[in-house]
């Protein structure tokens, strides 16, 4: 097959909410030897439902590959690969950095030029809290990483579509609603 | 009888609920769904279920071993097409039933297997025999269910019947744990259940099917490769009619067997690893891959890169829009049922003949014709199944197991109908065909079933002897015995420096083991007394276990390397130039 290059894909996925999809999704990855490089899972608008941001690294064979076979998952309602330019992403981090009375105010102009938030202090700590796209939260922890990070957690990237457009299950099923599916 | 008025199709009239338990409206689910078998071994988790069953009209096959249920639900299921039912207890009934389950998954076959679990207050608590069966069986189930409580049960049945047996068949596991079985519910069988995530296409894409027909017409040397979702989808007659309309000579995939007749003159028999010389010749010099229901897989295709160099479109029909693409670039590629789209194709193509092609093809299958080297007094394995096509004339069906004796029946017993060629073709499971011959057969107790096996595969399912005893299931058991893990051995000849590291196995006494089951057994070591033991065997009303005593080191023959090109095969005199 003819290879591409490999980038980061970000697909949009739309699922049931029931018990086990979860692993469904992740068992499916590990098992076809695809990386993902994040995914992060939350209800929807319709509890019914849950969204799934999933980053994969690979070449469009790959990634086609990989929605195919998210398809063929019967949980799995509707997959958007969403495009870099056409989508805004986001992310959100905790990072714990050593701090005392010599250097807290440098690390707080840090935190203000990134317009994140101190969200907790202590006599030898400051816990900040960034949102924004991958870059942005790298730029920021290689900014706090030579006072000393303690702690690191991050989300993961969610992202949307620009504009009206909307993976939704309405947009999955043109014609009748949805009915509940459990018993 | 069953307890309730189910709802007559077309009536218009919703039958009104009926108070019962879990176990009972599992029974009632069964009766609607058409289930003639269930293949399975009770124990503490599912005795309300069996309890139900006890006096419900439902057939119960008892086996010995939960694996041998599932092949024998996948036997059933393959003779038919119908889906094929397993019932298992909790813990180790439900993890033996997992070979069974990933055989079926790999070559798609439609199955449901229901377990027992434990109580729900029990469950995630290592209580005893219990197992996170759902989650073991995740990888090699087309999807599964654990029920949670009696009322969800009717629709995770319903779902799990209609999931296994449209689009892409599969085996799907619903798992029950005790106490739904003993709870009471409203009983109602839905007449439909809606999965929003799970819409499988049957129409092809006209725009592609006539895509398909321009290469068809336009092709020098075409090919029609032909695999197991042919079978699945009834497409035969279509294969047959199209491969006749524009004069295809076909080959077809270890699935794909029966989807074309093997005494067809355009049939070139099986390709790749130990496929007929001139099939592999025709695919590495087609221009045109016609691939019905076949997924490229690497036993067919050897190396990817050495693969049909010559070819300038596939062609590429399938159901399961994931295999498109996955292995080799489709050029036309379309997603939909192989009958239907065939149906179409059918009509959008012209009578062609390609003498040029055919020709070399025919000179091809002169030069290299699929033989071996006999030797006078010598019992040849490839004689034998030989002689099961002989006294049969191509009309049995024929399970096998694994092994070098599975290539053989491939290429020496011609397979002339859809779902008269039983065997393991993706995951490849010895001990495979004994059970699933005694599916088949409860299947289609109107045609005669024979189990091509080895003296390895054979004693890997063996109990299985007792319930083909006591239903007396006319199986005909055909053991090609070498004393060896004959393809095992085949290979460290070739690649190990006859480092024959763990293969010899000897061999009991099958004579007597059958015998001890209360079985006919039979020992055959003279060539003369093949046909003579076969017909013997024939004649016998009930199982039988036949111990052809074969040539130990006999090789099977041509013979692909793995991973190496289709051009360049071995032969029984080596290199075929």
């Amino acid at each position: 097959m003819q290879a591409s290059r490999e980038r980061e894909h970000t697909l949009s996925v739309l699922v049931e909410n029931r018990p086990g999809v979860l692993s469904r999704v992740a068992g499916l990855f590990s098992r076809r030897g695809f990386n993902i490089e994040s995914i992060v899972v939350g209800t929807t608008e319709d509890r019914r439902y849950s969204r799934m941001t999933i980053v994969v690294t690979g070449d469009e064979a790959e990634v086609e590959q990989v929605t195919k076979q998210l398809h063929k998952l019967i949980e799995v309602i509707k997959i958007s690969e969403l495009a870099p330019q056409e989508m805004v992403e986001r992310e959100l981090a905790l990072i714990k950095v050593s701090a005392d009375r010599s250097n807290r105010s440098e690390i707080l102009q840090i935190v203000d030029i990134f317009r994140a938030s101190v969200i907790d202090v202590s006599e030898r700590s400051l816990v900040v809290e960034v949102t924004g796209d991958t870059d942005k939260v790298k730029a920021m922890i290689d900014l706090l990483r030579p006072f000393g990070i303690k702690e690191i957690v991050r989300t993961g990237r969610v992202a949307m579509t620009r504009g009206p457009r909307a993976v939704s299950p309405d947009a999955a099923r043109p014609a009748g609603g949805l009915q509940a599916v459990s018993g | 009888m069953s307890a309730i008025d189910l709802a007559v199709q077309g009536s218009g009239k919703k039958p009104a609920p009926v108070r019962m338990t879990g176990a009972q409206a599992l029974v009632e689910c069964l009766k609607a769904e058409g289930v003639e078998y269930i293949f399975g071994i009770p124990g503490g988790a599912v005795l309300p279920l069996y309890d139900a069953l006890y006096d419900s009209g439902l057939r119960t096959v008892l086996c010995r071993h939960e694996q041998g249920a599932t092949h024998m639900a996948d036997g059933y299921a393959r003779a038919t097409g119908r889906p094929g039912v397993v019932l298992a207890t909790s813990g180790p009934g439900a993890t033996n039933l997992v070979t069974g389950l990933a055989t079926a998954y790999m070559d798609s076959i439609p199955m449901v297997a229901i377990t027992g679990n434990v109580a729900r207050h029990l469950i995630g608590r290592d209580a005893f025999q219990e197992a996170d069966i759902t989650g073991i069986t995740l990888p090699v189930t087309k999807h599964n269910f654990l029920v949670r409580s009696a009322r969800e049960l009717p629709w995770a049945i319903k779902a799990a019947f209609h999931i296994a047996t449209t689009g892409r068949p599969g085996p799907v596991l619903v798992d029950i744990p005790k106490d739904v079985g003993l709870e009471e519910l409203n009983f109602t069988y839905p007449e439909t259940v809606d999965l929003p995530g799970y819409k499988p296409t049957y129409k092809g894409h006209i725009r592609q099917i006539l895509a398909a027909a321009r290469a068809i017409m336009n092709a020098q040397r075409p090919l029609l490769y032909v695999g197991g979702g042919a079978i699945a989808s009834g497409a035969h007659e279509e294969v047959r009619a199209l491969a006749e309309k524009c004069d295809l000579p076909v080959t077809m995939t270890l699935m794909g067997l029966g989807a074309f007749p093997g005494d067809h003159p355009q049939s070139l028999g099986m390709l790749g690893m130990h496929g007929t010389a001139y099939a592999n010749y025709a695919i590495q010099n087609c221009d045109v891959l016609i691939a019905v229901g076949a997924r490229f897989d690497d036993r067919v295709t050897g190396n990817l890169k050495t693969f049909a160099p010559r070819v300038e479109q596939i062609i590429h029909i399938d159901i399961d829009p994931a295999e498109i693409g996955k292995n080799v670039v489709a050029h036309v590629p379309i997603v939909g049922d192989c009958r239907a789209v065939l149906s179409v194709l059918l009509e959008k193509v012209k009578e062609k003949k390609h003498p040029e092609w055919w020709q070399q093809i025919e000179e091809w299958r002169r030069e290299y014709p699929l033989q071996y080297r006999k030797v006078d007094g010598q019992l040849h394995p490839q004689y034998v199944c030989e002689a099961i096509y002989e006294v049969t004339n191509g009309e049995a069906i024929v399970t096998t197991d694994v092994g070098q004796h599975q290539m053989w029946a491939a290429q020496y017993y011609r397979v002339k109908h859809p779902r008269h060629f039983i065997s393991s073709g993706g995951l490849g499971t010895m001990g495979f065909g004994f059970p699933a011959a005694i599916g088949a057969k409860l299947a289609r107790p109107d045609k005669e079933v024979f189990v091509v096996s080895g003296d390895g595969s054979f004693q890997m399912n063996i109990q299985e002897l007792a319930t083909a005893a006591d239903l007396n299931v006319g199986v005909k058991v055909v053991i090609i015995n070498n004393l060896y893990l004959g393809m095992v051995r085949q290979w460290q000849e070739f690649f190990h420096g006859r480092r024959y590291a763990d293969s010899y196995l000897g061999t009991p006494d099958f004579v007597t083991i059958a015998k001890g089951y209360g079985v006919k057994g039979m020992l055959i070591t003279d060539p003369a007394d093949v046909k003579p033991a076969l017909e013997e065997a024939r004649a016998h009303d009930g199982p039988v276990v036949m111990d052809f005593r074969v040539v130990e080191e006999e090789n099977c023959f041509p013979m692909v390397p793995a991973g190496g090109s289709n051009s360049e095969m071995l032969g029984p005199k080596g290199w075929i130039e």
